[in-house]
């Protein structure tokens, strides 16, 4: 199983943090599936101008390519100005409509004000379910105040993090099998 | 349709179209060589002539796992090697071609091919080929229009005048040589939304309608869109022919034809396209109302009879080469397409 975490900013620290917490708990208890952790404050990305994710190359190329590839993607993203931040959005801009087709998608999100509590299922689920992901669907929504030193205090968030992993994996692994015995009964 | 070459009274012309990828055969995982790959195009066009099938073309693709980005070329060496059979492109890239040049080549095919070439103008799905050959990909959709009035413009007059943004202007400019009949058909690539027939249909121009899968009626309505723009461009639709064209495959059952079909395009598409397609819209490729021609002759029939009343092109155009297909199974639905499909359909369309 190929999982790729991706920290969806190049502004702050919170949601690699949280990322990292994921990272850690998949190489703990999952240590056969193959993480790449993906943090977009470390890559060059282009912005999308329409063309194939195939035509890119450098860091947009490796970066698309990646996420192509992947059985499961756990997203972080802050939330900036009531929304995502344009990062996210455009690796979604660059790849194809389809490109979560057969994969499972969680969200870690983090936010410096429980306002912004709803962002998340109004604005990037449907971005997801538009590209055909199959979502988890409880997300781990995590504030300011969990977080000090570039830690995550609240013990809370840590479990709810934990639950999201096992959820990525499980469900992951589940719709897998499912496909392949739907495929297997094509009988082509 | 007579400027076209086209004669109804015949009923629905029958094609073939290579987009001339190159691509590994998924069961074995293996690729000729790419001249291995051109020679056996050339055999798939004498073989398509042998069987009575009524046009054959090539297209332009400058990326990897494809092997005739010098399209023009192949379909010369097609017009040498056929006597009757009507070739074309499928599609050239005009975007990112002069105009004059892809006419003299087209021209020349013409006449080599004693008045059987035509030319089918896209926009390239892909878009690598601005890079390769020096052009701008922000001007994908400006450098199109301009170039393919141009192309048209020089169809219709030997000697133009013209000027415009992407090319050096043409005063009193003779393009030579000239097509047998003095003109060529030119036909328009379209992607199968209404939005993008229409444009087709406003300058009045043929269709050439390619399609992956789905429900006929959708294509319908693209085709409805195609006519209705013609209209109120001031054309008249009864003039003006389409063709589709898509993925066909035929073999004893259906079930046999998905099998022997799905691993190509699906490995294929991943290649080339980075998405494969979905067993799912795959299998409902069988459906009687579904767009793909795959299934046993008769199912097939049926299907294109089907798709005919609804549409009333003039061109069906089969896609059968895609993803290292080889060549036994190609001259297996060639001969099937000749000895059952072909003479049924003829049957069922021509006027008496």
């Amino acid at each position: 199983m190929k999982i790729v975490a991706l920290s969806g900013s190049q502004v702050g620290s919170k949601t690699r943090t949280a990322i990292d917490a994921a990272v850690e708990i998949l190489a703990e208890k999952y240590p056969e599936a193959e993480t790449t952790l993906i943090d977009l404050a470390d890559f060059k990305v282009e912005f999308s101008d329409g063309r194939n994710y195939l035509d890119y190359d450098g860091d947009t190329g490796y970066v698309t390519k990646t996420i192509m590839e992947a059985d499961a993607i756990i997203i972080g993203t802050p939330i900036f100005q009531a929304s995502i931040p344009a990062t996210l959005k455009n690796i979604f801009d660059l790849l194809p409509v389809n490109a979560f087709r057969d994969k499972v998608v969680s969200m870690i999100v983090t936010a410096g004000s429980s306002k912004h509590y709803l962002v998340a299922d109004l604005q990037l689920k449907p971005i997801l379910a538009y590209m055909k992901a199959q979502m988890v669907q409880t997300f781990v929504f995590i504030e300011e105040e969990d977080f000090f030193q570039k830690k995550i205090i609240n013990h809370d968030v840590l479990f709810r993090i934990d639950r999201l992993v096992e959820d990525t994996v499980v469900l992951t692994e589940t719709f897998s099998k499912i496909r392949e015995q739907k495929e297997e009964a094509y009988d082509f | 349709m007579e400027k076209y070459r086209i004669d109804p009274d015949k009923g629905l012309e029958f094609g073939i179209y290579t987009l001339g990828d190159h691509l590994p055969n998924p069961a074995t995982g293996e690729r000729i060589s790419a001249q291995q790959r051109i020679q056996d195009i050339i055999e798939y066009a004498q073989l398509a002539e042998q069987a009575g099938i009524d046009f054959f073309s090539v297209g332009e693709s400058h990326q990897e796992y494809f092997a005739t980005q010098a399209h023009a070329v192949v379909l010369s060496a097609i017009a040498q090697a056929t006597k009757r059979i009507k070739i074309a492109s499928s599609s050239t890239i005009i975007s990112t071609s002069d105009p004059v040049r892809v006419y003299e080549n087209f021209a020349t095919l013409d006449l080599i091919s004693n008045g059987r070439a035509e030319l089918v103008a896209g926009r390239a799905s892909r878009i690598g080929l601005f890079e390769l050959l020096g052009y701008d990909v922000r001007n994908y959709e400006d450098l199109f229009e301009e170039k393919f009035d141009l192309l048209r413009l020089i169809n219709e007059n030997e000697t133009v005048n013209w000027s415009g943004e992407f090319r050096a202007p043409l005063r009193n400019a003779k393009v030579l040589p000239r097509p047998v009949n003095g003109s060529l058909p030119i036909w328009r690539a379209v992607g199968g939304t209404p939005a993008s027939a229409m444009k087709a249909g406003y300058a009045g121009v043929p269709m050439f309608m390619a399609h992956l899968g789905g429900a006929a009626s959708t294509f319908k309505r693209t085709i409805d869109a195609y006519r209705d723009a013609a209209k109120e461009g001031g054309h008249d639709p009864a003039q003006l022919p389409v063709a589709t064209a898509g993925f066909f495959y035929a073999a004893e059952s259906s079930q046999q034809a998905l099998k022997e079909l799905y691993p190509h395009i699906n490995e294929g598409m991943k290649l080339t396209n980075g998405s494969g397609f979905p067993k799912q819209l795959f299998a409902q490729g069988v459906d009687p109302h579904n767009i793909m021609n795959i299934g046993s002759p008769q199912q097939i029939i049926e299907k294109i009879l089907y798709q005919h009343e609804m549409f009333g092109h003039q061109r069906y155009i089969a896609q059968i080469d895609f993803g290292g297909m080889p060549m036994d199974n190609i001259k297996k639905n060639l001969e099937l397409i000749g000895t059952e499909i072909l003479p049924a359909i003829k049957k069922y369309t021509a006027r008496k």
